[in-house]
């Protein structure tokens, strides 16, 4: 197999695959939370579920002092490489052409040496986390396998990408292929891992809010 | 064909390259600028030039063999270009060439007797340039005077002292290659392997790359360093985007979305109309084409890629090379509609298992709590 035939690859057959099982995945996962419903609360209700529900799900992006204070490290580097990734993500130029070509319309994006000081603090942020999750006691004693993958996978993307727009090591069409080949693997398991956050964490804040809203108390 | 006969009459008579050059009216001028733009190709010091000059002026005209397969003659079009007779197509013509289906006089057994002549005379010294790539399937696709191509080639390929690939199609294959590939057609590397190869790739090559690898050749008697697929490292060492002078404008995100948008018309980069130009190889952006006048990407056109591997199967000239080749808007709606039926069922299932669970779910009573 040629490079060339490896970026084919990666760009058609590849990018099938793992779409049908992302989405499929994703699809099937919130469907199964949803389905399973909840025990019916046979208090009386002193609030709305449903502002307490909305409410939260912003709320509830602001970390509380007291959680900050206990895991500040944790947090920091967390908002860093969401936001990263967010943007590198969304506002890189052959990202919103991919994207557009999925969903059918695409947005201006931003200029690549802002893209890639954009990756270049996610990689550190990261690689920060990393750090944080192998010398704290704490943190350490919680990591398991899952943790590791999860976090390797989300990396690799990131450090892929800033390499083949670079250029380092390799010749262009294989750094491509590369970099859109960790993004499949990264779909892949994302239904199956705790990367699915990315979408039930709404479900889990509106239903921490709606419990709360229902019984009359802040969230 | 009659300027070839008449130039090879002259070598004969004059022997030399730089005695030839010099009768056809090329100044030293001319000649030493060639030698430095060939340096400078080359990556070579300065201090090289003249070098490359003595050697190329002195080069008793090594026996060259042209073979053409399955292609359709650009390649050696584009060498020969006549409306301007450049220094590249003298020196080529100044080699000795004893075989050129297109340039030489002599046909039928004429022909393929004088290519047997040069073979004998100068078995193992001869240097076969091949362009068009080698039908498999059945030999009878692509015959020279009844020689199947597989048969000349192996054939020739035996005292060569090396193989210059020119072309996409002897390189990796072509368009003859391409998908469905109804030819069977391979590369001249996927059948010689015992002899140096260089690969010239590009559909066509750009001129001053093959007289380039000549020259090096007839300079140091040795061919230049490749890369990782056989190309000469000097002409096919960068990236068309990291030389391309619309580059700025992809740092900055300007970008020609259509061929007559305000974009095309300034000069923005074509990325998004598909350039293959972040993953192609070749000296287009530097050399640039028609005697350094312009190159496709200059005349508002994006890279092909024809010089790398399979780019005719690369998934779209005008599809952006971030965009999927296939169409995942239509498999993610296919995905999701048959991921809803499934999580339907499997809700319903799960929902099954909890009503069973409760209903077999014992209560704790105060009696069984007084026991």
């Amino acid at each position: 197999m040629t490079e060339i035939e490896l970026l084919s690859w990666a760009r058609g057959p590849g990018l099938q695959i793992a779409t049908i099982i992302f989405v499929a995945g994703v699809v099937i996962r919130i469907l199964e939370i949803l389905l399973l419903g909840r025990k019916a609360n046979l208090a009386e209700a002193k609030g709305g579920e449903m502002s307490g529900g909305l409410r939260t799900v912003f709320t509830r992006t602001v970390p509380d002092r007291t959680t900050f204070k206990r895991s500040s490290v944790t947090i920091v580097f967390g908002y860093i490489f969401h936001i990263g990734l967010f943007v590198v993500c969304f506002f890189s130029a052959p990202h919103i052409l991919f994207l557009k070509d999925i969903i059918g319309f695409g947005w201006p994006s931003l200029p690549t040496p802002v893209i890639d000081a954009f990756a270049v603090i996610t990689i550190i942020a990261l690689l920060g986390t990393l750090v944080n999750r192998l010398t704290n006691r704490v943190m350490r004693f919680l990591t398991n396998f899952e943790d590791l993958l999860t976090w390797f996978l989300t990396f690799l993307p990131v450090i892929t990408g800033y390499v083949a727009f670079h250029r380092i090591g390799l010749t262009a069409p294989s750094l491509l292929a590369v970099h859109i080949l960790s993004v499949e693997l990264l779909l892949v398991i994302f239904p199956f891992t705790k990367l699915m956050h990315a979408f039930t964490l709404f479900l889990a804040r509106w239903y921490n809010g709606a419990i709360s809203g229902y019984k009359g108390v802040a969230s | 064909m009659k300027k070839a006969l008449s130039l090879k009459d002259e070598i004969s008579k004059k022997g030399t390259l730089g005695e030839v050059l010099r009768s056809q009216g090329v100044s030293r001028r001319s000649f030493m600028k060639f030698c430095a733009t060939t340096a400078s190709m080359m990556a070579l010091p300065p201090a090289m030039i003249p070098m490359i000059a003595r050697a190329l002026e002195n080069a008793r005209r090594p026996s060259v063999i042209w073979l053409s397969f399955q292609e359709c003659t650009g390649c050696t079009e584009s060498l020969t270009r006549a409306h301007t007779s450049t220094i590249e197509s003298l020196i080529f013509d100044a080699i000795s060439l004893d075989y050129h289906h297109t340039l030489q006089a002599a046909a039928g057994t004429a022909a393929e007797a004088a290519r047997e002549a040069a073979m004998e005379e100068n078995y193992g010294k001869y240097l076969l340039i091949v362009d068009g790539s080698i039908p498999l399937d059945n030999p009878g696709y692509s015959t020279i005077a009844g020689i199947s191509n597989l048969e000349m080639l192996t054939e020739c390929a035996k005292g060569a002292a090396a193989i210059i690939a020119v072309g996409t199609c002897a390189t990796y294959g072509g368009i003859p290659h391409a998908n469905p590939n109804p030819t069977g057609a391979v590369s001249v590397e996927d059948i010689i392997s015992d002899k140096p190869i260089v690969n010239v790739p590009g559909c066509p090559p750009i001129p001053v790359v093959i007289t380039g690898v000549l020259a090096h050749y007839l300079t140091f008697g040795s061919l230049p360093e490749l890369d990782h697929i056989g190309r000469p490292k000097a002409f096919y060492g960068q990236s068309i985007h990291d030389r391309c002078y619309r580059r700025p404008f992809y740092d900055k995100g300007h970008f020609a979305e259509t061929f007559d948008d305000e974009g095309a018309r300034k000069g923005w980069c074509l990325f998004k109309l598909g350039c293959k130009g972040p993953t192609t190889y070749n000296a287009c952006a530097t050399t640039k084409w028609n005697g350094g006048f312009s190159w496709p990407i200059e005349s508002g056109h994006p890279c092909l890629g024809c010089s790398e591997p399979d780019f005719w199967d690369g998934g779209g000239f005008y599809k952006a090379l971030s965009k999927p080749t296939e169409n995942l808007s239509q498999t993610a709606v296919y995905a999701t509609a048959g991921a809803v039926a499934a999580g339907a069922v499997l809700g319903a299932l799960n929902r099954g298992k909890k009503n069973a669970s409760n209903k077999i779910h014992i209560k704790t009573t105060i009696e069984d709590l007084r026991k």
